[in-house]
């Protein structure tokens, strides 16, 4: 794993969360009184980790600048399976891999939605490079599965058509 | 829109495929009533309309028309989205009345394995009973509210006692009895009568439409048309019962839904499930 | 609230295959209710899986994941029986967080 990438991911901008922390830890007793959970297995989520300004952008090259610092060159070592026509827009199942060494992040974006960027993820040394989820299109759009790998930023993309229902959507 | 009109075109331009279609259930002769003859007759009528569905894929509706909506699906069904309603259905189901009993006390074989015969006629009071609403007279018999028939809880202990009849045949009874004859026979023209401002029938588009693009949906054939309830279905977000997709049906065509409870939804629910005959239990289950 | 968390976890000897289920509206922000009022949007932020206390994933989720989020992964390594914890947070500070043994 690249110190870059995890430098990138880790720094982002305004953290509009941070105020959430003391509340957080204020819980964690209760958290694990209730539940069957084990205090020393549980790595919680970590809310200031998220990164707000990323998801905030509405291009692709505004997102990718705020989430990775770089621009993605088109790679065929990625495979981004995604329907043609999305059966309803609600809920498109979306799977990246890819062959690229080095691995530390897979983000999925969807051009033409309100918000670029969908969902991003940080892939540590041993995990596998693929990654599949249900995402929202908002209409017909390009899907772009971006991978950081060895400090570097490729894409694949591919066109879901989204149409609207005509049994009560 | 346009599709929408076209196919509305369409289907006020076709002959009625099944002869089925004028039967007027008010003059029926009871002796004139054969629901094994009908259900052969469709399952005939959809096994040449698509040759090159496995009969027992209709229970897949869309997903047995249409490759990359199957793709999605099989997709989506590795953890299908139902799985929540089905844990809670459980939990539900196992969870004690306040006077001690169970749902298990009022259903028969304990409520495991029984969905294949639902709904079922009830000589005692001469009406269709769905398990729905056998459910619900548990309910009642044990000093409890109603349900809703349509969603939350009621469909949680559907898509429980779905699941664990799932596989089965499904083998609805249509007894000897002129009333139950007489119930059948109105699902049945319910199915097959125009109503609404789009003056469709179920038919037009489960029959006739089968297998036809509606904007982005494709409709599914009415062989094994309910087969998978309740389902979860991505529109709604959430689960749903047979009956809540009737009355969404409804609102399609621009018809005033009948109460969750009445005679013509019991009836055609019944219809529509011997339509079913000899196909799998498949619920619960996923839809666009 | 009732556990919002799904996980099936199958170790096959040298990875582990992790699909989860979260129960969460996912609410968009974009989209109204009845009264044609927007429902703000409300939506799982981060979460992460560990294995034995090491994250083997982060995700980042924004509002265009969908209503009762699903996500698979496989990482390698992982025992039948090793623990695996999920925990997530979302933009209102709600959050959830359960372990379970890999199968």
């Amino acid at each position: 794993m690249t110190e870059t990438a995890s430098d990138n991911l880790a720094d982002f901008l305004p953290r509009r969360r941070q105020m959430l922390a003391g509340t957080l830890a204020g819980s964690l007793a209760a958290l694990f009184g209730a539940g069957p959970a084990q205090a020393d297995d549980v790595v919680l989520a970590d809310p200031k980790a998220y990164p707000t300004a990323a998801f905030a952008q509405k291009t692709e090259a505004d997102a990718l600048k705020a989430m990775f610092g770089r621009t993605a060159t088109v790679s065929p070592k990625i495979s981004l399976d995604a329907p043609d026509i999305a059966e309803n827009g609600a809920v498109v199942p979306i799977a990246v891999k890819t062959d690229l060494p080095d691995v530390t992040a897979i983000a999925i974006l969807a051009l033409d939605n309100p918000f670029t960027i969908s969902a991003a993820y940080r892939i540590p040394p041993g995990t596998a490079a693929a990654v599949s989820s249900r995402i929202k299109l908002a209409k017909t759009t390009t899907v772009l599965a971006v991978v950081e790998a060895g400090g570097q930023l490729y894409s694949a993309s591919r066109s879901v058509k989204v149409t609207l229902g005509g049994c009560g959507g | 829109m346009k599709r929408l009109l076209i196919l509305a075109l369409a289907a006020l331009l076709l002959r009625p495929a099944l002869a089925a279609e004028r039967i007027d259930p008010a003059r029926a002769d009871p002796a004139q009533v054969n629901p094994a003859a009908d259900v052969a007759a469709m399952t005939a009528y959809f096994q040449k309309k698509f040759p090159h569905v496995p009969p027992a894929d209709f229970v897949n509706g869309p997903y047995a028309m249409d490759a990359g909506m199957r793709a999605q699906w099989q997709q989506i069904m590795q953890f299908p989205p139902y799985q929540f309603a089905l844990d809670h259905g459980k939990d539900l189901f196992a969870t004690a009345f306040p006077n001690g009993r169970h749902y298990a006390d009022c259903l028969p074989r304990g409520g495991i394995g029984i969905a294949a015969a639902y709904p079922r006629f009830d000589a005692k009071t001469g009406r269709v009973v769905t398990l729905e609403i056998a459910v619900n007279r548990c309910r009642v018999a044990n000093g409890l509210a109603k349900l809703k028939l349509t969603t939350g809880d009621m469909a949680d202990l559907m898509a429980y006692l779905t699941d664990r009849s799932r596989g089965q045949p499904i083998a609805v009874v249509v007894p000897d009895d002129p009333r139950a004859l007489a119930a059948y026979q109105r699902g049945k023209a319910y199915f097959y009568s125009r109503r609404g401002q789009l003056n469709f029938s179920c038919a037009s588009c489960h029959v006739q439409g089968a297998g036809q693009h509606l904007r982005g949906d494709v409709l599914a054939p009415a062989r094994g048309l309910i087969a998978a309830f309740p389902i979860y279905r991505s529109d709604w977000g959430s689960m749903g019962t047979v009956v809540r997709r009737f009355i969404g049906c409804n609102e399609q065509v621009r018809v005033v839904p009948e109460r969750p409870d009445s005679a013509d939804y019991r009836d055609l629910e019944y219809f529509l499930a011997y339509m079913n005959n000899g196909l799998p239990v498949a619920g619960p289950g996923t839809r666009p | 609230m009732a556990n919002t968390i799904l996980v099936r976890a199958n170790a096959d000897g040298e990875t582990t295959v992790v699909q989860a289920l979260i129960r969460h509206p996912m609410d968009s922000g974009f989209i109204k209710d009845k009264d044609g009022k927007l429902i703000p949007p409300h939506y799982i932020e981060v979460l992460e899986f560990a294995h034995n206390g090491t994250v083997v994933l982060t995700a980042f989720w924004g509002p265009a994941v969908s209503k009762d989020p699903f996500i698979k992964f496989s990482f390698k390594g992982g025992k039948k029986g090793d623990t695996l914890s999920i925990s997530w947070v979302d933009n209102e500070g709600m959050k959830d967080s359960r372990t379970a043994a890999i199968m």
